[in-house]
């Protein structure tokens, strides 16, 4: 990559802190220079974002059909999966997963659901309806 | 953030293509190493690397990284110069917590592992459960911490809450409270020091690029993705193909890569090198992995056709599967030569 080509287009980190890359000057040495983004970086995150809205959307489904509880949402709308959330809440995979059902979800005990609440960064009216 | 203010004037925030680069370079020249430079520190480390790890998904996609282990290029360069290293991971929060205090109130930057979800400073969109970032506390003045973290410009802060928090983030390379710092009052390295540190470190390369036994690594792992690219189209279908390609390029072009999969930062280190191994050949290497770096953005430009939709045939799929196959013979060339290069020394 030359000096020149180092990429400044639009970047969702370029918003906070353009990232150092290093590129060969006129002479061939290298040097560093900021860049604001790539284009192509960008549409890649984008594409994993989409990835994840399109779950997301799904578990909100199937929590509106009633068929999967809250707990399953949110997991889905932080990015976590079955082993995170278990290891936040310090609970078995097996015990988070029983949670998934709607039944279950409700019998939780207030302990139980602030718990939950805290690592998904919401409070327990918002863990319990979170649409 | 420019305008705090650390009693530990000395410290230089450094900002860095790469955290564990980064945070390296800035404790050694801290605690009196200044030869080191971020490139020096990737390549004495061994930093180069390519995997695809079979069996294993990231995010529902591919597992791949071109870098090695986190932690090794801290270590492996410290230890090459001679230098202590002190890590220690913790069960109690408390406890962790206190002794980075200890440290740190007495004026001794400490680096430690943490995970980006929660790390507040970092937008919105960088906020992945990923585990492996690096970075050094600096300071603590009432309850807030002067963070140096290396990819961001300027110096940061966070608050014990908010420390503690991503010091034992969850999930895969969870940190567990890790701290880490390399010896006090260090005498700069001999230019001869170097020298074998610079050797060592390519040695290392060298076998990790090309002699892994099986498929999936060095070399010859960047060949077995090309060739399982062009398997994608059938096997997964093109909107699973598509964010499989969108995966392998946020892991070549992300944030800490310096563009190019780390391919520049090595030949910057190459380069470098030569004023402790004045072996000319060094230049002509370095020049082949800034082509290599330069194919694999070409490629990535590829890949983003096909995920953005503007492409999509199998011949589409055959080209970007080429592309790989031909940086693993570009690299697997480069590295061979500098093997060579380094075997005529003795």
């Amino acid at each position: 990559m030359k000096k020149e080509e180092i990429p400044q287009d639009k970047g969702y980190f370029g918003h906070i802190a353009k990232e150092v890359k290093y590129a060969v000057d006129s002479e061939g040495k290298y040097i560093t220079g900021q860049s604001t983004g790539w284009k192509v970086k960008e549409e890649a995150n984008e594409v994993a974002w989409q990835a994840f809205e399109s779950k997301i959307n799904e578990a909100k489904q199937r929590v509106l059909n009633g068929e999967i509880s809250p707990v399953y949402y949110w997991m889905e709308k932080r990015m976590m999966d079955l082993a995170i959330v278990a290891q936040y809440t310090g609970l078995w995979k097996w015990r988070v997963k029983r949670h998934f059902k709607p039944k279950v979800f409700e019998k939780l005990s207030e302990k139980r659901l602030q718990k939950y609440a805290e690592v998904f960064e919401v409070c327990v009216e918002e863990l319990k309806k979170p649409f | 953030m420019s305008n705090i203010e650390t009693s530990v004037s000395s410290f230089n925030h450094l900002q860095a293509a790469h955290c564990e680069n980064g945070v390296t370079t800035a404790l050694l020249g801290h605690y009196g190493i200044h030869k080191v430079t971020e490139p020096l520190a990737f390549g004495m480390g061994s930093g180069l690397f390519y995997i695809q790890l079979p069996f294993m998904k990231v995010n529902g996609g591919p597992a791949i990284s071109f870098r090695t282990m986190p932690g090794m290029i801290f270590k492996r360069t410290c230890k090459s110069l001679g230098v202590t290293v002190t890590r220690k991971k913790y069960s109690d929060h408390k406890k962790a917590m206190a002794e980075l205090d200890e440290r740190v109130l007495a004026g001794k930057p400490t680096a430690c592992q943490v995970g980006v979800y929660y790390l507040t400073y970092f937008p919105k969109e960088y906020r992945f459960h990923f585990n492996a970032h690096n970075l050094i506390v600096v300071d603590k003045q009432g309850d807030n911490y002067i963070i140096s973290d290396p990819v961001m410009e300027n110096l940061v802060t966070l608050n014990s809450y908010e420390l503690e928090r991503v010091r034992f983030a969850k999930g895969a390379f969870a940190p567990r409270g890790q701290m880490y710092y390399p010896g006090e009052n260090l005498h700069e390295p001999s230019d001869e020091q170097m020298k074998k540190g610079i050797i060592k470190g390519i040695k290392l390369n060298c076998r990790d690029m090309l002699d892994i036994p099986g498929y999936f690594a060095g070399t010859s792992g960047i060949a077995h993705t090309g060739r399982q690219i062009k398997k994608w189209k059938n096997r997964l279908g093109d909107d699973k193909s598509r964010m499989y390609l969108a995966q392998l390029v946020r892991m070549q072009e992300e944030i800490g890569t310096g563009g190019g999969g780390f391919r520049f930062i090595y030949g910057a280190f190459l380069q470098q090198s030569h004023q402790f191994l004045p072996v000319d050949e060094l230049f002509d290497i370095s020049n082949q992995f800034t082509a290599a770096g330069d194919k694999w953005r070409d490629a990535a430009v590829q890949a983003s056709g096909i995920f953005k939709g503007r492409l999509g045939a199998q011949a589409d799929y055959d080209d970007m599967g080429d592309r790989l196959i031909e940086i693993s013979q570009l690299e697997e060339k480069a590295f061979r030569q500098l093997k060579t290069m380094i075997k005529k020394l003795k």
